[in-house]
């Protein structure tokens, strides 16, 4: 867990204690009980031999230390189970901090050589100096807000002593992850270094003249953090100065802001901050611990651990590739379609280094599809994260071409053209013609189902649905959809692709809409229907927000637009007859196309009006279509019922086997719509609401 | 039960609440000492019958820190048997402490008190004293707190009110101000303010621009648009109002309160009390009214207190003569005229706090003064005088000439 051994060198009249943290069990250094036991008696062998003069903490692992062990915090469901193991936490980080019950003065050095995040910060904090590798994929952060935690180990209160209220609160309120350039000007890190062994020389020769320091009057000088001093003041000033009132008051109404007070963490940091900045720095650590406790314990903790990191490494990890069969790397992709799909897909395969054969009617499409990836790169470039070979080497990766030949070679297909079962039946076609027996064609539809778009296909087994998310390089999920004939060959190939351009993969069964679409659009017409019952359209979309949904449904129908949205219901209406569909969708949707001629943002009108290089805001005759009701619902009344809707048809999905699994349909929901991570997901929203509250909601916004 | 009555009232000038602001150089003590002691010399009191002088004082630190009434009272030389206290209702603190002396003459704790309040907002600047309402994250969380220039645009954005009719009332205010000080409506309880010497720092309100006009204030950028969408409290108020799509941002430094510095004073006593020391009355309090409304919109307290104290007082609004609001806000003044049904010709008809600034602890006993001295210019009965407050409070006294 924990190799200590001392260095054979004498240095400053002693040795140096060399702490080296390497889990044996694991692939990365975790926080957990076991760790703490071997830290805290690594530390009392070290402080109780007075040969040892200091002590570097350094890390056999990629990563320094990557924080708590979130099986156990999931786990745990009492205060007072919390509280054990942060007392435990403290005291291993003040024996270290504080050279020992003798506070004598031996230096504490972290030689950081990979990620530091979370419980691997604070770690890093407790130590008098912190050393790092000038690498920039060492990332060093506090994030446990992402997860619906705070820095529990003494960072809400060691980092703000170090660095400041201000660029403590935004890092530690956002989680934002800094790589070591950066942590250095923040005042977190000390020094940087090209190796490792330079930094081993750098810290023993530190801890040499540290320990050895005599002030003027020939006694040692106290080794100590920068807040054991009596003069010490906070960098940019104290809680009660009016600088911080401004950061505080600020940071209040930012936090409710971009939170809805959906999510406890970020104000909980807020307020460790707050309160234990003024108080000593024992009390404050208590004042953490006491926050830190609630959150644990608390479900919107629980339901982003379970969702967003143990549902996610499980999609991660393809728990969902059928067993049996070896990797199956993409050796080249051709994707049929250039438009805004085809061109991003091309993008993030070129960027995983897969060659792309980008192909359309014309060269020119196809050409232009290749230029949303120089777009990217150039972007990019301009903000120095992308070197100027590195563009060169993506873009040579893709042949633009309108040659239905040249995909010839490839062992994937994705098709992106319009959702036209005759288009897209011919492209099918043309593309098996020419490609080897055992490549894989994907179809890129976001509704029509898998199974009838492979009865165009020879090989139906090799055919499969890979939905992708609009705009592709920035969204994480892909929705890989099971036809009835679809084989395991087939999963495991898209799996495989999924994972190699690094985005998340949900396998979901064949079914109109799959699943993200089918219950992401029920969020549109819950709304249309809202809007009909006379809800202010205002309401509405504040509604949907502070529910936690990224926009209001009505601004959702906009961007999707509303002749498309009627296109759908008509196809669907024509396919499974009037019943098969959202009425209150259809007649809106009809009203807005054939007699408004207001199809969305791209019309320039939808719901809402979009003036040139203005805010968009609603359209205010809406009233004159639907007039509002004399008594409002309450806000709350209608997020409920906003969400609801999503979980009951993702219940659904469930039940009728459309998804294979609650966590894909969790994952999926929060990964490809933004349905609120606090909730752990569309159908971890009915264990959050709770079972029988679930029923009386369905049973109550049921018309 | 003893009567409380109002035998006299002054009010300093008031000046630019800036370090370039006329009144800057003298110390908040100074701007009380300054009513005092004129209260006590026009009156010829012998100040050992004042039983206690109450001064409203929002920014209770630095130099207005430490208890300022009773600290003013003994440096304007009132005896040392006075006692003195200090009172926080935020911006009515001034007539709060009128309201507090007058229970106190009623009860019988008290025969004779002086009351007002004091601001030097240029010395000690609005919020200096912290507290936990806005900064500490838990409390603004649970109390949803806004900065007052979001509530009122949130006000004007419920009702409709459009930039250009705030920007009306204001040109309005200044316009009326800049008549009475033409007139000298002012004259009978204004006073001006010395140095050490007695050499005058300023003796007219330093704020108000007659030249006022619509076309220039058109031009004002809104002072709170930035604070609401870049850092965050527009959304925290329609987390509180979801039916509002979003806030117009109508207000700005040409139609809210002026920043200033003032100070103000009022002698009260019971009618036995006042008739011993020889004084004659010039109004009773009739009815007094505290409510408390939701704490994010904030500022529409006037409208339940002002109706809190005519149902005291069995009286309807057009009863009332005249009426003092404080012009925190063009939008507060707007939305209680449209709520209470009150005509703008008999709301502060000598202009108000955009034209001559609020100075937050003073104001409420400041506007009383005014609205008593028009009564008698008038010769008019009765006034109502309400200010708005943080927090979501409202404050509305009557008074009622003694003839």
């Amino acid at each position: 867990m924990i190799q200590y051994e001392k260095t054979p060198e004498q240095i400053g009249g002693g040795q140096i204690g060399i702490v080296t943290l390497d889990n044996p069990k694991l692939s990365t250094n975790v926080i957990n009980d076991e760790f703490l036991d071997a830290l805290e008696n690594v530390v009392k062998e070290a402080w109780a031999d007075s040969s040892v003069k200091g002590l570097i903490i350094r890390s056999a692992k990629n990563d320094f230390l990557a924080g708590g062990d979130l099986d156990a915090l999931l786990k745990i469901t009492r205060i007072g189970d919390v509280q054990k193991i942060t007392r435990k936490l403290h005291a291993v980080f003040l024996a270290l901090e504080n050279s020992g019950p003798e506070k004598m003065n031996r230096p504490v050095v972290a030689a950081i050589t990979g990620s530091a995040l979370g419980g691997g910060l604070e770690l890093a904090l407790a130590c008098h100096r912190r050393l790092c590798l000038k690498n920039e994929k060492i990332q060093i952060g506090l994030p446990e807000v992402t997860l619906g935690l705070l820095p529990g180990g003494g960072g809400t209160q060691r980092l703000p002593r170090l660095i400041g209220i201000q660029p403590a609160v935004e890092m530690m309120t956002t989680g934002q992850k800094v790589a070591p350039e950066k942590a250095l000007k923040m005042g977190i890190v000390h020094e940087l270094f090209d190796s490792a062994e330079q930094m081993m020389a750098a810290a023993k020769k530190w801890i040499g003249e540290v320990s050895a320091a005599k002030d003027k009057d020939g006694k040692p000088v106290p080794v100590q953090q920068p807040w054991a001093d009596k003069k010490y003041k906070i960098p940019g000033g104290g809680v009660q100065s009016p600088g911080a009132y401004q950061v505080f008051a600020a940071s209040n109404a930012m936090v409710a802001e971009k939170t809805y007070n959906n999510y406890p963490a970020p104000k909980a940091i807020l307020s460790c901050v707050y309160e234990g900045l003024q108080v000593p720095f024992e009390s404050a650590l208590q004042i953490e611990a006491g926050y830190f406790a609630q959150l644990v314990v608390h479900p919107v903790a629980k339901n982003m651990i379970r969702t967003l990191f143990f549902g996610m490494n499980e999609a991660n990890k393809l728990a969902a590739r059928p067993k049996g069969i070896s990797p199956m790397p993409t050796k080249k992709v051709g994707i049929l379609g250039a438009g805004m799909m085809g061109s991003g897909i091309a993008y993030v395969a070129a960027k995983a280094g897969i060659p792309v054969v980008l192909k359309d009617v014309s060269t020119a499409a196809a050409e232009k599809g290749k230029s949303y990836s120089t777009k990217i790169c150039d972007g990019l470039i301009e903000k120095r994260r992308l070197a100027p070979e590195q563009k060169e080497k993506l873009l040579g990766l893709i042949k633009a071409t309108d040659e239905a030949r040249a995909v010839a070679d490839c062992d994937l297909i994705i098709e992106t053209v319009i959702e036209d079962r005759k288009i897209k039946a011919q492209v099918t076609k043309e593309s098996e013609a020419v490609c080897a027996s055992d490549a894989i064609v994907a179809s890129n539809t976001s509704t029509l189902p898998i199974t009838g778009l492979a009865e165009a296909s020879k090989r139906p087994e090799n055919f499969i649905g890979i939905h992708f998310f609009s705009p592709v390089d920035k969204m994480p999920l892909v929705e890989i959809i099971v036809g009835k004939k679809t084989g395991d060959v087939a999963i495991a190939k898209a799996l495989d692709f999924v994972r190699a351009i690094k985005k998340t993969p949900i396998v979901v069964n064949d079914g109109r809409g799959f699943y993200t679409s089918r219950v992401f659009m029920t969020y549109v017409q819950e709304g249309i229907a809202l809007l009909k019952e006379g809800v202010q359209p205002a309401l509405i979309e504040n509604a949907g927000r502070m529910a936690g949904m990224p926009v209001g449904p009505l601004a959702v129908a906009d961007e999707v637009s509303l002749d498309l949205m009627y296109h759908i219901l008509k196809q669907t209406v024509d396919d499974l007859g009037p019943k098969g569909v959202d009425q209150n969708s259809l007649q809106v949707s009809k009203l807005f196309v054939e007699e408004l001629k207001r199809l969305g943002r791209k019309s320039g009108g939808g719901f809402y009006e979009y003036p040139p290089g203005g805010k968009k805001f609603l359209w205010p005759k809406l009233k004159e279509f639907f007039a509002p009701a004399k008594t409002q619902p309450a806000v709350q009344e209608v997020g409920q019922r906003l969400l609801a809707v999503q979980a009951f048809e993702a219940k659904k999905c469930l039940d009728e086997g459309i998804l294979r699994s609650k966590t894909d349909g969790d994952v999926g929901s929060i990964l490809g719509w933004g349905f609120p991570a606090y909730t752990g997901g569309a159908l971890s929203y009915i264990d959050f609401v709770g079972e029988r509250e679930f029923a009386n909601q369905s049973a109550r916004f049921k018309k | 039960m003893q009567e409380a009555l109002i035998f006299d009232a002054v009010r300093t000038v008031r000046g630019k609440g800036k370090s370039s602001g006329a009144l800057h150089p003298a110390r908040p003590v100074w701007l009380a000492k300054t009513v005092l002691e004129s209260l006590a010399k026009r009156n010829h009191l012998d100040t050992a019958k004042i039983d206690d002088v109450i001064l409203g004082c929002v920014t209770q630190s630095a130099e207005q820190g430490a208890n300022i009434a009773k600290i003013s009272a003994l440096y304007a030389g009132y005896n040392y048997s006075v006692a003195g206290f200090t009172i926080n209702r935020f911006c009515a603190s001034g007539l709060e402490a009128i309201n507090q002396a007058t229970t106190s003459i009623m009860g019988g704790y008290y025969d004779v008190a002086v009351a007002g309040g004091v601001e030097s907002m240029s010395r000690v600047p609005m919020a200096s004293d912290g507290g936990a309402w806005s900064v500490d994250p838990d409390v603004a969380n649970k109390a949803a707190f806004v900065p007052q220039g979001i509530s009122a645009d949130l006000i004007a954005t419920l009702n409709g009110f459009s930039r250009r009719d705030v920007d009306s009332f204001a040109v309005e205010s200044h316009k009326r101000a800049t008549k009475a000080w033409e007139e000298k409506r002012f004259q009978k309880s204004v006073l001006a303010v010395t140095d050490v010497n007695g050499e005058v720092l300023l003796d007219r309100d330093e704020m108000i621009r007659p030249e006022a006009a619509l076309e220039g204030l058109a031009q004002l950028k809104p002072s709170f648009e930035e604070l609401g969408t870049k850092y965050g409290f527009d959304s925290v108020a329609l987390q509180r109002y979801p039916i509002v799509e979003r806030i117009e941002h109508v207000h700005h430094a040409g139609n809210s309160s002026g920043i200033v510095d003032g100070a103000a004073a009022l002698l009260l006593a019971s009618r036995e009390a006042g008739e011993r020391m020889g004084l004659k009355p010039r109004a009773k309090i009739r009815a007094m009214a505290l409510t408390c409304e939701e704490p994010t919109i904030m500022l529409t307290g006037p409208v339940s207190a002002s109706r809190k104290a005519l149902a005291k007082a069995k009286m309807k609004m057009s009863d009332v003569d005249l009426i003092e609001i404080n012009e925190a806000f063009a939008a507060v003044v707007l939305y209680f005229m449209q709520e209470c049904g009150a005509d703008h010709s008999k709301v502060n008809v000598n202009g108000g706090a955009i034209a001559m600034g609020h100075p937050l602890g003073a104001t409420g006993a400041m506007i009383l003064g005014t609205a008593l001295d028009e009564l008698e210019r008038k010769n008019l009965a009765t006034a109502l005088i309400t200010l708005c407050i943080g927090g979501g409070m409202g404050v509305a006294t009557i008074i009622e000439r003694c003839v």
